[in-house]
């Protein structure tokens, strides 16, 4: 739409994550190439009666890094430290002016600090706007701080909001972060839902058993910019539907996705899509849901690949960090592999596979389904490569 | 952007189009507005509240522009009161997780409530911010019409934070 209007591109200028499998963009790429997962089995995390399977981050290494990268440690959570390292790698690699009142902090997140809830009824670091706020004061940004609370969707969502953000054109650059760190409270209800799998997740798989959830920080800084150059990432559709259906499961139709998807392909050419990078969690009815989705929006043949093998299920990161693998595979000429699948297990046969495969397609399409009957979509172009 | 009707509802009682029409509690206006919801029940308070709001501006709307609406509510806590009350069911000496209040832990379950009882298949989103700050609101609201085509969205400020404090400030608005 923005090129319709002939007269912003939004450009992806920086990125970081920060996850069990590396901390940094590039070591995340090189280990989800060579097959890594970060997801094992936990006894007694967290105080839970009930063991897990997840993709935990080694909260003694980060705690440690963040005592030598970030001042003042000591005023911020665990949570709030990897918002801060995530950002701060990606804002050094840009050099824009964090602090500068054209920049537009964004935070994505499902429950920001709720592990701090039992140790107080009134801690004022549960408030996710206060963390959002402690988060972008760090880098010296005095503007209002957005945060973006859309369950699962919210990574996605808190792209397009910053995309609007731009368009509005009050700011030019906005650092949208997404990060959830896990906790009794989290993982507790996802067990009480029987949503969790025993085993290593098995996206799309017949017999696939649940999710993992997992620990990740990402960033993407985007920009607004006049002109359009090869080889940087732009901003090419987004949206965000609701299914109208039910509020813990996801609609038989696909409708809201199927709707995320059609508009998408409004904007999009469907022949120059490499990817669908689709939510695959892996729980019977979110894997059904999306095949039926893409199978209506008539992407069968178009690859189809979830992450969610190599890191569970990120909650608030996971639109942000799977955004950031998709522009890495792309980069790299390829489609990550789905890690966990084998057989396909859904009633349409959506073109996936646990291989990495080739392409030399220059635009991706990340789709994202969660509680509230929330769908988000979101799709990138490469500049000048054809 | 054209303001079609406006909400709001304290524990005062409900005011709408600058009108008082009712004194009555949430689940007062409920039975006095709506009671045909069973469903309203499972609700959390946040939902509740978001939902006779939502119930009080769409009442008088016709069908057809429902569906490609957009609910976009702000508030500043949340879902703490909820997030409290799950807190509670996992303690080490009594630990009983509910589903049901779980998926409640969610600020955006409210927008997945009015869009389910209207029907409404458009964008829902959620923003959590520090206060009650009606430019950035309204910042964003304008955003939302430049890169989306909603038929109307129903947005404003839906926030709860005990019996005796909650507010809902909601508009259905027009580009």
């Amino acid at each position: 739409m923005e090129r319709e209007m002939g007269s912003i591109v939004i450009t992806k200028i920086a990125d970081n994550i920060i996850s069990p499998l590396g901390l940094g963009t590039r070591d995340n790429f090189n280990a989800v190439l060579a097959g890594k997962t970060g997801i094992r089995n936990h006894i007694g995390s967290f105080g839970l009666p009930e063991p897990f399977c997840a993709s935990l981050l080694n909260r003694d290494e980060i705690t440690h890094i963040a005592c030598n990268m970030i001042e003042e440690v000591g005023k911020y959570t665990f949570f709030e430290k990897l918002c801060i390292l995530s950002a701060k790698d990606a804002i050094d690699k840009c050099g824009i002016l964090a602090h500068g009142q054209d920049v537009l902090f964004v935070l994505s997140t499902t429950k920001g600090n709720v592990e701090y809830l039992t140790e107080s009824q009134n801690n004022s670091c549960c408030y996710l706007a206060e963390s959002a706020k402690k988060i972008a004061n760090y880098f010296g940004n005095t503007n209002t701080p957005v945060v973006v609370s859309n369950a699962c969707v919210s990574g996605v969502c808190a792209q397009i909001a910053a995309v609007r953000e731009l368009l509005g054109g009050r700011y030019s650059c906005v650092v949208v972060i997404g990060c959830d760190v896990l906790s009794k409270f989290i993982i507790s209800g996802f067990q009480s839902f029987k949503a969790l799998s025993p085993e290593n997740c098995r996206p799309y798989d017949k017999n696939r058993l649940g999710l993992n959830l997992g620990e990740a920080a990402g960033t993407i800084i985007l920009k607004s910019e006049k002109t359009e150059k090869e080889n940087f990432w732009y901003y090419a559709a987004g949206s965000i539907h609701n299914d109208a259906n039910h509020i813990s499961g996801p609609s038989r139709t696909g409708e809201g996705s199927y709707r995320v998807l059609k508009d998408i392909l409004r904007k999009v050419d469907v022949n120059e899509i490499g990817f669908v990078n689709a939510h695959g969690t892996a729980t019977a009815y979110n894997d059904e849901m999306e095949s039926i989705a893409i199978h209506r929006a008539g992407l069968d043949e178009i690859c189809v690949n979830g992450l969610k093998g190599y890191y569970g299920h990120t909650l608030g990161a996971a639109g942000i960090i799977e955004t950031i693998l998709s522009m890495q595979a792309i980069d790299n000429g390829v489609v990550l592999g789905t890690k966990g699948f084998e057989t396909s297990g859904t009633s349409f046969n959506l073109n996936i596979s646990n291989k990495t495969r080739e392409t030399s397609k220059n635009t991706f399409v990340k789709i994202l389904s969660g509680f509230g009957g929330s769908n988000a979509g979101i799709s990138y172009r490469k500049g000048g490569k054809k | 952007m054209n303001t079609l009707a406006s909400v709001m509802i304290t524990p005062e009682g409900a005011t709408l189009n600058g009108k008082k029409i009712s004194s009555q509690s949430v689940s007062g206006l409920y039975r006095e507005f709506a009671g045909d919801y069973p469903k309203f029940f499972k609700m959390d308070s946040l939902c509740k509240l978001g939902f006779i709001a939502a119930e009080l501006l769409l009442k008088n709307m016709s069908e057809e522009g429902k569906e490609n609406a957009a609910i976009i509510l702000f508030n500043r806590n949340g879902s703490l009161i909820t997030d409290r009350n799950y807190q509670k069911t996992i303690s080490d000496n009594n630990y009983f997780p509910s589903p049901a209040l779980f998926v409640y832990t969610l600020a955006n379950i409210v927008t997945g409530e009015i869009a389910i009882r209207h029907k409404i298949y458009g964008e829902s989103s959620f923003y959590v911010l520090s206060g009650k700050d009606e430019d950035t609101m309204d910042d964003i609201v304008r955003n939302t019409f430049m890169t989306s085509d909603p038929s109307f969205i129903l947005t404003g400020w839906v926030d709860y934070d005990s019996e005796e404090d909650y507010l809902a400030d909601l508009k259905l608005v027009t580009k």
